[in-house]
């Protein structure tokens, strides 16, 4: 990892703040529903908080972004409200999707994030399309499509990526690769696992391979990817290395050791930016203690909203089946 | 009035929707400079140009899944499936994102999608090239099913499909292709869920759509001979479906057969015959008859596809079956 000395304090407390919104909304998360205050299943993103992160800072607000079932942490990035957001996590009229979605599906399209999705690698090819139409609509916008390890296996992940390359699209393919396939270690179903960048080789185009747990690392990679989607040069695959600290869902068993969790938490992208803030002199132990505070208020507030807001009714149920 | 062949009908509306909207493409394998599979697309390619009549690769499930990507921001997209059978490959883009969008988003996004797909045997393409899979969709609430029979209902309903803010299955027939029927000039839309009485009967209702309906027509003809009176409905379109038609016309002559090509067991007409019996019960004299395909894959020899299908004479005997009863 290399120093912070060369960047910017504001760009790095940005990073900062970035992968702090997302733990510090996780963490909440996580006990409310661990409390039963919400119904059905949420996958959290503990863990995987630098990748959506140092991947939007290059994206604009119109900018597209598809995500999936593990999807809290790319809306967070893409500039996601924490009161919507928590409201549709319970349930509620004022949730972005009233209650339609949950956490499995939730989607905000005012800020670009057309959707988290239930199919794992079912994102890929509906970015394609979002870059389709902006190609075809020349209006000058890049779509990144986020998915796991696991959706690289799926057939989707070859006919979007080969479709993007072969009408040079402006999509970023960015693989968060937290080496868990639902209960599976992908390892043992994937052979070359670390390296899913190669695979760009076969398609004629850009493939990295890097440390998804370093922000800095994920910024530098995705604003190139980026700058090129959007001169119309074509999509870039970047395999980013991160680590999930929970398991598949929440209250899930984990097949992982406790061995193989802990490895991962001292790998934890937001402890090791600390300390790397610390060692480049632009942040201290206040600057962090005043920006965790700041924001879990803001969670807290958002909680509060989600809890005070009104329950969706059985009359809402056949809505929305089909537009006027 | 011009007198069109079905598949000119369907190149005609695409260009005529076409030139009128520059958002709207065009997506499938061959549907550029071949022109599609069955020639759909004959000569657009000149006239809009690659990007908006895309040869695609043979990948149906980006291909579906790129329809609506691009539909939920900004444009409206045709995609072109030759073969209903090759739905099999982009169900899940169709079902799981493209039927969902609009109840799951809470009306955020919706789908401006027409996947275009033809159904149907009787030209001996064999086991995977010649099912009628339609109402597989129609068990997908959020997706539309239109089903025409004629080259005129071809054209309006796909205009209206094109024009539709959802997702709509438009289903065509292999060998409907080259049947010709008049078809008015200029601008003309028919509804979708709107049933359109092709022959007038008072004996029996014969309830059908796409290619049977031709069959049906057939066989009413030759039994007005021997006195029986057929009516003879064609749905147009499945989803949404004119359930006002079908009573109407069973209250009239109170009886009924439902027909289709698609296997008996598990079809559409079982859905047409359980709403006459719950909803027009008191007006039926006989038993309600289906007909459809026999419970095998499609073969590809003639002696052995003719087997399995439905012919006329099944459809004349379910309806004198009927008359007596």
């Amino acid at each position: 990892m290399q120093s912070l000395k060369r960047y910017d304090r504001d760009l790095v407390l940005k990073m900062y703040e970035g992968m702090l919104r997302i733990r510090l909304f996780e963490l909440t998360q996580s006990k409310v529903f661990r409390a039963g205050e919400q119904e059905g299943f949420t996958h959290l993103s503990i863990g995987q908080e630098a990748v959506p992160t140092g991947v939007c800072l290059s994206l604009r607000p119109t900018d597209y972004i598809t995500s999936t079932h593990r999807g809290h942490h790319h809306m967070i990035a893409k500039g996601g409200d924490f009161k919507p957001m928590m409201a549709e996590l319970y349930g509620r009229t004022t949730g972005s999707c009233m209650g339609r979605s949950g956490s499995l599906h939730i989607a905000d399209f005012g800020i670009g994030v057309l959707g988290a999705n239930g199919i794992v690698g079912d994102g890929n090819p509906i970015a394609v399309g979002a870059a389709y139409s902006i190609k075809l609509r020349k209006s000058g916008q890049v779509v990144v499509s986020f998915f796991g390890d696991g959706a690289s296996n799926q057939g989707t992940f070859h006919e979007s990526i080969n479709m993007a390359a072969s009408w040079d699209l402006p999509v970023v393919f960015v693989c968060e690769n937290n080496m868990m396939a639902c209960g599976v270690r992908t390892a043992e179903v994937c052979k070359a696992l670390t390296h899913l960048g190669d695979r760009a080789i076969g398609y004629g185009i850009p493939g990295f391979n890097i440390d998804g747990n370093d922000v800095v690392e994920v910024y530098e990679t995705a604003k190139t990817a980026i700058e090129r989607a959007r001169r119309g040069e074509g999509p870039t695959l970047i395999n980013c290395m991160t680590t999930r600290q929970h398991p598949h869902w929440e209250g899930d068993k984990d097949v992982r050791s406790r061995e193989e969790v802990e490895e991962q938490l001292r790998r934890d992208a937001i402890a090791t930016f600390e300390n790397r803030m610390r060692e480049a002199g632009l942040a201290s132990d206040a600057d962090f203690k005043d920006r965790r505070e700041r924001i879990q208020k803001l969670v807290d507030e958002a909680v509060a909203f989600a809890r005070s807001s009104p329950r969706v009714g059985p009359e809402d149920a056949l809505k929305y089946v089909y537009a006027d | 009035m011009a007198n069109l062949m079905y598949r000119d009908a369907i190149n005609q509306a695409m260009i005529e929707e076409m030139r009128k909207d520059d958002k709207l493409f065009l997506i499938g394998y061959d549907v550029g400079k071949y022109g599609g599979e069955f020639q759909l697309s004959h000569d657009m390619v000149k006239e809009f140009g690659e990007d908006r009549v895309r040869d695609a690769p043979i990948s149906e499930q980006a291909i579906v899944g790129c329809a609506i990507g691009a539909a939920i921001t900004g444009c409206r997209v045709i995609a072109d499936i030759p073969f209903s059978d090759f739905m099999a490959m982009c169900m899940d883009q169709l079902v799981n994102q493209a039927a969902k969008f609009y109840y799951m988003f809470a009306g955020q996004a919706n789908v401006p999608v027409v996947i275009i797909t033809a159904i149907g045997g009787y030209i001996q393409a064999g086991p995977q090239h010649s099912q009628s899979l339609e109402a597989w969709f129609t068990n997908t609430p959020g997706l539309k099913v239109v089903a025409p029979s004629t080259p005129h209902d071809a054209k309006g309903l796909l205009r209206t499909a094109i024009a539709d803010p959802n997702p709509v299955v438009f289903v065509t027939h292999k060998a409907l292709y080259a049947v010709k029927g008049e078809v008015p000039a200029g601008d003309y839309t028919i509804p979708l869920g709107a049933a359109d009485v092709k022959r007038q009967g008072t004996d029996v209702t014969l309830i059908t759509y796409s290619l049977m309906v031709h069959r049906a027509l057939k066989v009413a003809e030759r039994l007005a001979k021997d006195g029986i009176s057929v009516e003879v409905l064609d749905l147009r379109s499945l989803v949404p479906l004119d359930k006002g038609a079908i009573l109407a016309s069973v209250k009239k002559t109170g009886r009924a057969v439902v027909v289709h090509e698609a296997p008996k067991s598990g079809g559409f007409g079982g859905e047409i015959a359980a709403i006459i019996a719950e909803e027009g019960f008191r007006d039926v004299k006989a038993p309600i008859l289906r007909v459809g395909a026999k419970w095998a894959p499609l073969p590809f020899v003639s002696a052995l596809e003719n087997e399995i299908l439905p012919s006329e004479a099944d459809i004349e005997s379910a309806v004198r079956a009927t008359a007596r009863a």
